[in-house]
């Protein structure tokens, strides 16, 4: 069985690399199980996912403990324990970073002396969250890996779980893919290889312990500090932003903030501001308001803007 | 029939559609979301021709659900966790009214502290609220036990509404293979809802709330419903048999995994049960002999199919992923009650509580767990409960502890 995990930041597109590799050994006839694990559920939060691939019936489930291939898809995180990135490493498993660093450099780094493979061309950006094809890159790397997916199983693939994108997006996916599923085929030293399961002959025997007991002084789970919720940018949650029209705003300085259930919008000097970290984009406020002086956007158009006037 | 790629949420949705649902309720909540997002955008797209509501609360939804089931129409809804509970008033209410509709639990550990992962004290928590139990252990299950559900919470001699469990994340968020009914062979195996003497309608409003004083009167409503859920273990049998025939897989009420020559078996349900059965087969290349037996309907409670799947075996092993405080394992203790009494049962029944909060139990931890009831069957000593923990779990809590205590000291010392 291959059982294969994909480490990335929530927003790279790592759960779709998992389900595009699922979906290429799936077209190929293998049995296959992909699934994301999203700890924190926010963007840019460590998340990963992953896949097993066998002839036979699946019945393993959830984390994957011994990989046979780890992908990268972000490099910091590997220095990150939270994210376990390097969890379960056996001599055998192969691990494939997008990075500027050489191979080397992160074999002697980490100490490791696994196949370790560094695919250069990534996306120069100074926030890595503005890498949108580096979840294509890493589908399209693993499939080349394992050797066992053609070029043309790795499209169908990339085609069919990015239906839903548009055009332009699907054809840089699909390039980015099958650019990185040939620059590891010309690399011939390396192949994943499906591991064997843990076996009753040979395993570490779990250290079970008899948990010893805690007054509930430690043992209630409480946050001793007030206001963390600050801290949370739930913003991040808005598929559709309110924009005040300031030229119709008549100041009247209480309707849209009092109606907001998220204490989102504050107003000053008689205006109300919304702080977008923390509106989730309910558009109360919109329909509440009565010049009718908030209007509603598309974060979609939003994001565009921003990126079409990115440099 | 078509094979794709689907997540047990998906699976959850696709069985909605294909049961020819005709409304869903719905309230979102993790990680169960997923469902309504489905079937809104098939709405929405006319490729399913349903009505959805989104309510202001799982109570009310399930209100919504029973109030319409009442009047004739098909219904479907969905919930998890929290959701679950507190919808709880409504589910013993409804059942009551012999609403028969289905509704999809995704489990997810219940607050407090606050999880988003895995384990079955929510749904245990419905245990006997009058609602059937389906629990399906791959996103194959989920779909196909949506299509068996309405066919058993509709059927007159049972008419009581079904909930179909899902593990969140074993199941709801990963993708397997699944075979996706026809939607003719679907919906002529479902069939069409016979609603029977059900008609409320707004213009001819009916009282779901009757007030019975006195015992007599509220104990025959009562017996009646449990009645109708012993009639439930009958009727599903013959379901699943029509089922079988039609779409070549067999939902037996208990699952047997090479446990017919076993001596030892685990016992569990749900998406862990598939953990169970690559352990089992790895222990049979070492020469066990060992099985699984798993109830997929654990309401009504099969127990003259567990007898018969237990009997004459020297160790069992029943891994419960839920805790009833001061007391242990729900599946444990009412097993346990299903065998006492009867001839040739195992000596050994062992109950471990692990899984809790999505926390994985490992290979290692089955192989473990076999050797531990197999020591038992040795000395005639069944051990105590074990809580399935680590050191290396500990420690790390430990860690957490200690900072926590650290920066309490420092919050303290802030002027």
């Amino acid at each position: 069985m291959f059982r294969i995990r994909f480490h990335g930041r929530g927003g790279q597109g790592v759960k779709t690399a998992s389900r595009i590799l699922g979906t290429a050994f799936f077209l190929e006839g293998y049995e296959v199980q992909d699934a994301p694990r999203y700890g924190a559920e926010r963007r840019g939060a460590p998340i990963f996912a992953y896949v097993r691939a066998a002839h036979e019936v699946i019945n393993e489930r959830g984390i994957i403990h011994q990989p046979d291939l780890v992908v990268v898809a972000d490099d910091s995180l590997v220095s990150i324990p939270a994210a376990g990135v390097l969890q379960g490493l056996t001599k055998n498993s192969v691990l494939f970073l997008t990075s500027h660093e050489n191979a080397d450099i992160w074999r002697q780094r980490l100490h490791l002396h696994n196949p370790v493979i560094v695919f250069p061309e990534i996306e120069t950006s100074a926030d890595p969250m503005h890498a949108k094809y580096v979840g294509a890159q890493c589908a399209g790397a693993a499939a080349a890996l394992v050797r066992v997916i053609p070029r043309a199983a790795l499209e169908r693939a990339v085609l069919a779980e990015l239906s839903s994108l548009d055009a332009i997006m699907v054809a840089a996916s699909r390039a980015k893919a099958l650019a990185a599923f040939d620059w590891v085929h010309a690399r011939e030293e390396v192949r994943v290889t499906p591991g064997t399961a843990i076996t009753v002959d040979n395993y570490r025997t779990p250290a079970w312990m008899a948990l010893p007991f805690d007054t509930a002084r430690v043992a209630a789970p409480t946050i001793f500090a007030a206001a963390t919720s600050i801290q949370t940018a739930t913003g991040l949650w808005r598929t559709m932003r309110p924009v005040i029209d300031y030229e119709r705003c008549k100041q009247c300085w209480w309707v849209c903030s009092s109606f907001c259930p998220d204490s989102a919008i504050n107003v000053s000097d008689g205006k109300p501001a919304i702080d977008y970290d923390h509106c989730k984009g309910c558009l109360i406020c919109v329909a509440q308001c009565p010049p009718h002086a908030i209007e509603a956007i598309a974060e979609s158009t939003v994001q565009q803007h921003v990126t079409e006037t990115l440099p | 029939m078509s094979r794709l790629l689907l997540t047990g949420n998906g699976a959850a949705a696709w069985g909605a559609r294909l049961a020819g649902v005709d409304y869903i309720p719905a309230f979102p909540i993790t990680p169960q979301t997923e469902i309504i997002e489905d079937i809104a955008r098939w709405i929405d797209g006319g490729e399913f021709d349903a009505r959805m509501v989104v309510l202001e609360s799982e109570h009310s939804m399930v209100t919504a659900a029973a109030a319409a089931a009442m009047t004739g129409v098909r219904v479907f809804s969905a919930t998890s966790s929290q959701g679950l509970l507190y919808a709880m008033e409504m589910l013993y209410t409804v059942a009551g009214w012999r609403a028969p509709f289905v509704l999809i639990n995704v489990s997810r550990g219940l607050a407090s502290p606050i999880t988003l992962e895995p384990d079955h004290n929510d749904i245990m928590a419905a245990r006997d609220s009058g609602f059937l139990q389906i629990h399906a252990a791959t996103c194959q299950e989920v779909i196909d036990s949506v299509l068996i559900a309405y066919r058993l919470a509709e059927h007159a001699q049972v008419r009581l509404p079904v909930i179909v469990n899902e593990d969140g994340f074993y199941l709801s968020f990963t993708r397997e293979p699944v075979a996706l009914p026809s939607a003719a062979q679907a919906r002529e195996f479902v069939g069409e809802f016979d609603w029977e003497n059900m008609y409320f309608r707004a213009g001819a409003p009916e009282s779901q709330a009757v007030a019975v004083l006195g015992g007599g009167p509220y104990s025959y409503f009562r017996y009646q419903m449990a009645l109708a859920a012993q009639q439930a273990l009958l009727v599903y049998d013959e379901i699943v048999a029509e089922f079988a025939a039609t779409f070549h897989r067999a939902y037996d009420a208990v699952e047997t995994y090479r446990s017919a020559d076993a001596d030892y078996v685990f016992f569990m349900i749900d998406s862990f049960a598939t953990k169970a059965k690559d352990a089992v087969d790895r222990l049979r290349e070492a020469g066990w002999n060992i099985g699984l037996v798993r109830p997929r309907l654990l309401r009504p409670y099969p127990a003259a199919a567990l007898r018969a799947a237990l009997v004459g075996k020297a160790g069992v092993a029943v891994i419960d992923q839920n805790i009833a405080f001061g007391k242990g394992g729900v599946l444990h203790t009412e097993l346990l009650s299903a065998l006492y009494g009867h001839s040739d049962m195992p000596p050994v029944v062992a109950s471990f509580i692990g899984g809790l909060g999505g926390r994985d139990i490992r290979a290692e931890e089955f192989y473990e767990i076999a050797k531990v009831v197999r020591a038992a069957v040795v000395t005639g000593v069944t051990p105590p409960p074990r809580m399935l923990y680590t050191e290396d779990e500990l420690r790390e809590v430990r860690k957490l502890q200690a900072i926590a205590k650290v920066e309490r000291q420092e919050l303290r010392n802030q002027p």
